[in-house]
């Protein structure tokens, strides 16, 4: 039976299919609560990776015609990333559980031969305690890897370390 | 409710490690930690909509600014699959690549080959209701890189695949059939296992080519199937 086509790296050349635009998953005029995310990402010698895609993908609300659930922003000279979107609901897990609101985070760039998934949650969500991704985390300093911050109003900021200190939570997907 | 089947993790050594030290760039963007396995849920068995009148067709590649580009005109067209032999149908494929000459039209390559105001190297379609797609676009040159001494990347274009679920995710290179440059290029190598990485490998295919205009290369995609592994049978 086929087995699925290898991944190969994105590339540093990439952009050639980056349209900033993309980056605010509300431009096609969905309506909800619109928050702003950011972030950095940042190599296992804590130097920001400049040609980094950032991916965000959402299952809450749902993507239709005006809400793409999908966003893709590059990382500029420091490393950083920032996104427009809906702030997501609670969504439902396996069996009866209930997952925390979170958003799926893909990162790809050169030197990376496959794509990074993870996760991006909200600090101070009392959902976040019965989340069972979260829970499957023991350390809670690693935990604390996938769960933005507030900075300012509707605002949350989240670092993604590749490798080493603080290195975040990355899914074998 | 009903759980959402989840996909199948990839076949054994089918997919490339993220810390292969031959490819230089990997040293210090690889995760130490082991990557945390778990029960897909409906954030990764669902994926982006793109409503096509919001993310417009570029399926021609070869005329820019009202020109045709520099190179060897050719025609990129396949199928998108899963695992389990089901077409993809409606899904986005982006394709980005250098100029015939080897050089990306992209500030930060400075390799000393002309750019081609005929040719930016950007493309993007959804495929039809059977999973097929088709772009035409000019042979992309080989560049220098970094890497080691004397490395050159083979010919190749540069895809982006969605599927219907965020875990389908695909990013990858399709080459060129009889490339010198493969069996010495790391990225292409990382793979481990050799047939895997050979589906990489386009095929030239004399049905595909148009009489007098451009060849054409076949290329074939297949997304991670649902459900638990089928028996082998054989
Ligand atoms: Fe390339």
């Amino acid at each position: 039976m086929p087995q699925a086509t290898s991944q190969q790296t994105i590339g540093p050349y990439w952009h050639l299919i980056l349209h900033p635009e993309w980056a605010d998953l509300t431009r096609f005029g969905a309506a909800g609560e619109q928050i702003t995310l950011t972030g950095r990402v940042i190599d296992g010698e804590g130097a920001p990776i400049m040609d980094a895609a950032v991916e965000i993908w959402q299952a809450d609300p749902p993507a239709d015609a005006h809400f793409p659930g999908f966003g893709r922003a590059p990382a500029d000279d420091a490393g950083r990333f920032r996104f427009v979107t809906l702030k997501p609901g609670p969504v439902p897990g396996r069996g009866n559980a209930w997952q925390a609101p979170h958003l799926a985070l893909a990162i790809h760039a050169r030197g990376l031969l496959r794509p990074l998934f993870t996760r991006l949650y909200f600090a101070g969500d009392p959902r976040n305690e019965a989340d069972p991704l979260l829970g499957a985390i023991a350390d809670p300093a690693r935990r604390a890897t996938l769960i933005a911050t507030p900075t300012a109003a509707a605002t949350w900021h989240l670092d993604i370390r590749l490798q080493g200190a603080g290195e975040t939570v990355f899914f074998d997907f | 409710m009903n759980d959402p089947l989840p996909f199948r993790p990839a076949a054994k050594g089918t997919q490339p490690l993220h810390d292969t030290p031959a490819y230089g760039s990997t040293s210090k963007r690889h995760p130490n930690a082991p990557l945390l396995a778990f029960a897909h849920t409906l954030t990764e068995t669902t994926g982006p909509r793109f409503a096509p009148a919001h993310f417009p067709a570029l399926a021609d590649l070869s005329v820019a600014r009202g020109k045709s580009a520099l190179g060897e005109r050719i025609i990129v067209a396949g199928r998108v699959m899963d695992e389990d032999g089901r077409a993809v149908p409606n899904t986005m494929v982006e394709i980005w690549q250098a100029n015939a000459a080897g050089r990306y039209d992209h500030p930060n390559d400075q390799h000393d080959a002309p750019l081609d105001p005929h040719f930016h190297g950007e493309g993007r379609v959804f495929t039809d209701a059977e999973g097929r797609y088709r772009f035409t676009t000019i042979k992309p040159g080989a560049y220098p890189w970094r890497n080691h001494p004397n490395a050159w990347r083979p010919n190749h274009i540069h895809f982006s695949l969605f599927g219907t679920g965020f875990a389908q995710r695909l990013i990858t290179q399709m080459y060129f059939p009889g490339d010198p440059l493969l069996e010495r290029d790391p990225i292409f190598l990382a793979i481990p296992e050799r047939a895997a990485r050979e589906r990489l490998i386009a095929r030239f295919d004399l049905g595909l080519t148009e009489p007098e205009w451009a060849l054409g290369y076949r290329f074939d995609f297949v997304l991670r199937g649902r459900g638990a592994t089928p028996m082998e049978n054989t």
